[in-house]
């Protein structure tokens, strides 16, 4: 493997108003390289392929454990997760753009209030009385309780929204991981309460109606969320409460 | 004055942050929540293993005060006893308070919480939601904070940095000064009370567990403004990591607790796989060495071991620094229901599978015992700024029981949030020239803006950041000597004067983030001086810190807490020792290899 390099390029943009353009980088190849220590070592020598200095990347990280769902980007145009992204599993040169959805702020950084907006308009919680000491939790059986993991394990890192066909500004579509989440919450002993509101809320237009079922987003989904599932059950309830609503006139 | 809503300050939305937040917020006052990443990304999320309380729900007859035994002599005696007792006591209140906010924590078959054994006790105490518990707690406290935010109760600032405090002619706290990570601008904000929950210092390390994010810029901005540092050198590396090119990653102490098995083969020159190697070519020296406890000694005990196994007796697998963390022996249905997640990231950034092999493992720099000196209050020798969570001291002593530090984030949190809006309550008039203290402080820090982006040198902050890690890395965490010591000081004292020879390749004011990270990369070179200081200073080994030179804890001398205080003339820091509480658990020695 003597002198191996490794070959990518990154779709860059000064400001959200500014024009993008790509730069290519090259570095020498080292065991257990992943897309994020690549802009690593772009940091410490900010100078592309054909010698040229330039600035370093600008990118969401924190966790590079895949858990706290910050450095979501385009990986040779797939919505995934740059720290679990490995240089040797991708194909060169490898090519890295911001998510194409969401507004770009600076080169691979992205807007993605949208989602935590979302959580709000569900009201994606269980709306506990209060801090004060009111003794032990409901009792959950372990079925339910792995079922439950399953969905809160979402990390909000958009990319099952990006991947949706569905996901744009002339449809409005929540997206999956709102759909989800109101699941996750309306499957919950206490978080039931607000179950008519979430389902509300996931009614009309940008509502779960707008879902195509591409499955793109379970696909994607580097957490393997059954996202699709999800949308079925809530989109179930959904149904439900639409035609008892109707006799209720 | 009284009848105007309190106004907090919290800086930080981990688990400490957040908690605070709902106490605040439930109480009434206003809170403005700070955080460098939305807070629902915050470092909290990587705590894998769980969260200890003695809920005694197993049968054993644990009870708080044997975990607050535990806690206090797992951390060799060096923390104040009062708050540890009291967050112990607590512990079972915040457990049922979670599982009320819907954390999803792994149940009994009749449904009620499942507990699961952890170092440095020996009883089940450690609740879990699989091996990504970090990430559910805070997970329900966002979503409890996000609630009071619709409500108008919490206005968060997302990608906004902490700069400073702004303190008043007499010292006293009144509010901070920030920047906006998008538009650079500096901005300075009143509040009655202020809260710091920034985390750890990880990146002063180089590569560690922690997140991108900690850095301990906040703890060393706060240290040169006055605020006193106590027990730095109190630095815990963990035993099981995955070495990676771009940090160490965590391989949790469940996979421990659920009977994974540290060893390493008899045979230095051993070529087969780790999987092929027959059980009596095996040696499992944590069970060897410490029968009781075997391979859930603490994390202390258990770094030095692999340690020793690897540098002085030359074990490491295939010459390598590594030694194996076997899973391989458990059914496969088993090990993803209680650790799922952490094999995951096994397999994902390895490429292994760890339910059919031994894991290549080796410690590495995890977490930070030490931080902002605080008092029972967690108000910090500054008036009306508290610290909560992992940069504050007051909890771990010289070293943290693993699964303790997301109950020691919430406690503190739920400690400080009232304290500081009783504080506000009662705060006094503010000094008639308060507003040209703002001014003054914004000033200050657009000054310093300016003069690093118009710096004309030749040194890359990223190389500089390199050098850091690396010596500390070497020098300052697992064993200790003085000369290494004094040599890492006269090495940080020349990187703190090439850093005035920086020069950033971007200068441009707009979500720059090169510029921010050379800023903070001068708060840590001033911190990395006070853990190295501090472990110069203190000649014993106790929890942690261990000099070879020193071997024994040395409680006639050093049974006291350090405390660092910047100097601002000699630009470097000065030290008070303070003794310890050891009121209600008189101290003993520190064994975990009888039988």
């Amino acid at each position: 493997m003597a002198n191996k390099n490794v070959l990518f390029k990154i779709k860059r943009q000064a400001s959200p108003n500014s024009e993008s353009y790509w730069e290519e980088f090259e570095l020498a190849w080292r065991p257990g390289l992943n897309v994020i220590s690549l802009f690593m070592e772009v940091a410490l020598n900010p100078v592309t392929r054909d010698n040229k200095p330039t600035t370093p990347i600008n990118y969401d990280s924190n966790c590079l454990e895949e858990v706290c769902g910050s450095c979501a980007m385009l990986i040779n145009g797939k919505a995934r997760m740059a720290c679990s992204a490995l240089v040797d599993n991708l194909e060169q040169p490898i090519t890295i753009e911001p998510f194409s959805k969401f507004p770009v702020l600076r080169d691979l950084q992205v807007d993605r209030t949208v989602l935590f907006e979302n959580l709000k308009a569900i009201k994606a919680w269980v709306p506990i009385d209060g801090t004060y000491s009111l003794g032990d939790g409901p009792r959950i059986l372990p079925q339910v309780q792995e079922q439950a993991y399953q969905l809160s394990q979402c990390m909000s890192c958009c990319c099952c929204m990006e991947a949706c066909p569905q996901f744009n500004e002339s449809t409005g579509f929540v997206g999956a991981a709102t759909i989800a989440q109101a699941r996750l919450f309306n499957m919950h002993p206490t978080g039931k309460v607000l179950k008519e509101e979430r389902l509300q809320a996931l009614m009309g237009d940008g509502g779960i109606q707008e879902c195509g079922y591409a499955q793109n987003c379970v696909e994607v989904c580097p957490k393997e969320i059954p996202l699709t599932k999800s949308i079925s059950s809530v989109g179930g309830d959904v149904m439900k409460k639409a035609v008892l609503d109707f006799f209720r006139l | 004055m009284a009848t105007t809503t309190p106004r907090i300050i919290i800086v930080g939305g981990g688990l400490a942050g957040l908690s605070a937040a709902i106490k605040v917020a439930e109480m009434g006052a206003h809170v403005d929540l700070f955080s460098l990443v939305p807070v629902k990304r915050s470092h909290s999320v990587c705590a894998q293993g769980g969260i200890n309380s003695a809920k005694n729900l197993k049968g054993e007859g644990d009870s708080t005060w044997l975990h607050f035994d535990d806690t206090v002599y797992g951390g060799d005696f060096l923390a104040n006893q009062a708050p540890v007792k009291l967050m112990c006591e607590m512990g079972p209140g915040i457990i049922d308070l979670l599982d009320r906010m819907g954390v999803p924590f792994n149940r009994t078959p009749e449904g009620v919480l499942d507990f699961r054994r952890f170092g440095g006790t020996l009883f089940n105490r450690t609740a879990f939601a699989g091996a990504t518990t970090g990430q559910q707690l805070l997970y329900a406290l966002d979503e409890q904070v996000r609630r009071y935010e619709s409500e108008g109760k919490v206005k968060k600032y997302e990608y906004w940095e902490f700069l400073s405090a702004v303190l008043d002619s007499q010292r006293v706290c009144r509010g901070i000064c920030a920047m906006d990570l998008r538009s650079m601008e500096v901005v300075t904000f009143p509040a009655d009370a202020v809260l710091m929950a920034t985390g750890g210092v990880g990146a002063i390390f180089g590569k560690s567990t922690n997140s991108v994010v900690c850095t301990g810029s906040a703890q060393g901005a706060l240290y040169q403004q006055g605020a006193s540092y106590a027990n730095g050198e109190m630095i815990q590396v963990h035993p099981t990591c995955i070495p990676g090119e771009d940090k160490l990653r965590l391989m949790s102490e469940s996979a421990r607790g659920e009977g994974g098995r540290v060893w390493v083969p008899k045979n230095p020159a051993e070529t087969r796989p780790g999987k092929q190697v027959p059980e009596g070519d095996r040696w499992y020296f944590l069970e060897d060495w410490y029968p009781k406890y075997g391979n859930l000694v603490p994390r202390d005990i258990a770094t030095r071991a692999i340690h020793k196994v690897v540098h002085d007796l030359g074990l490491g697998i295939g010459g390598q620094p590594m030694v194996y963390l076997d899973l391989s022996h458990i059914d496969r249905a088993t090990l993803d229901r209680k650790l799922g997640g952490i094999l995951d990231i096994y397999s994902k950034f390895v490429g292994d599978d760890p339910h059919e092999v031994p894991m290549k493992i080796f410690p590495g720099m995890h977490y930070t015992m030490g931080g902002l000196w605080v008092d029972a209050d967690q108000m910090t020798n500054i008036q009306g700024l508290y610290a909560i969570g992992e940069c504050d001291y007051s909890i771990h002593g010289a070293n943290r029981l693993g699964a303790n530090s997301l109950l020691s984030c919430i406690y503190a949190g739920f400690v400080a949030g009232p304290n500081a809006v009783k504080y506000a309550g009662g705060l006094g008039a503010a000094p008639e020239n308060l507003a040209s203290c703002f001014d003054d402080e914004k000033k200050r820090q657009t000054e310093a803006n300016n003069r690093l982006l118009n710096n004309q040198g030749t040194e890359n902050p990223f190389k500089l950041w390199r050098e850091l890690g690396e010596i500390m890395s070497r020098n300052v965490t697992v064993t200790r000597y003085n000369d290494k010591l004094q040599e890492t000081d006269v090495k940080l004292v020349e990187l703190l004067e090439r850093y005035r020879n920086v020069n950033l390749s971007d200068k441009s004011m707009w979500t720059n983030q090169s510029f921010l990270f050379t800023r903070q990369l001068y708060n840590m070179l001033q911190l990395a001086r006070v853990i190295t200081q501090g472990a110069f200073l203190r000649n014993e080994s106790r929890g942690s810190h261990y000099k070879p030179d020193f071997p024994e804890r040395d409680d006639a001398n050093f049974l006291k807490t350090t405390k660092a205080f910047f100097a601002p003339d000699a630009d470097e820091p000065r030290f008070e020792w303070e003794p310890v509480d050891i009121s209600l658990i008189k101290p003993r020695p520190r064994r975990y290899d009888s039988k």
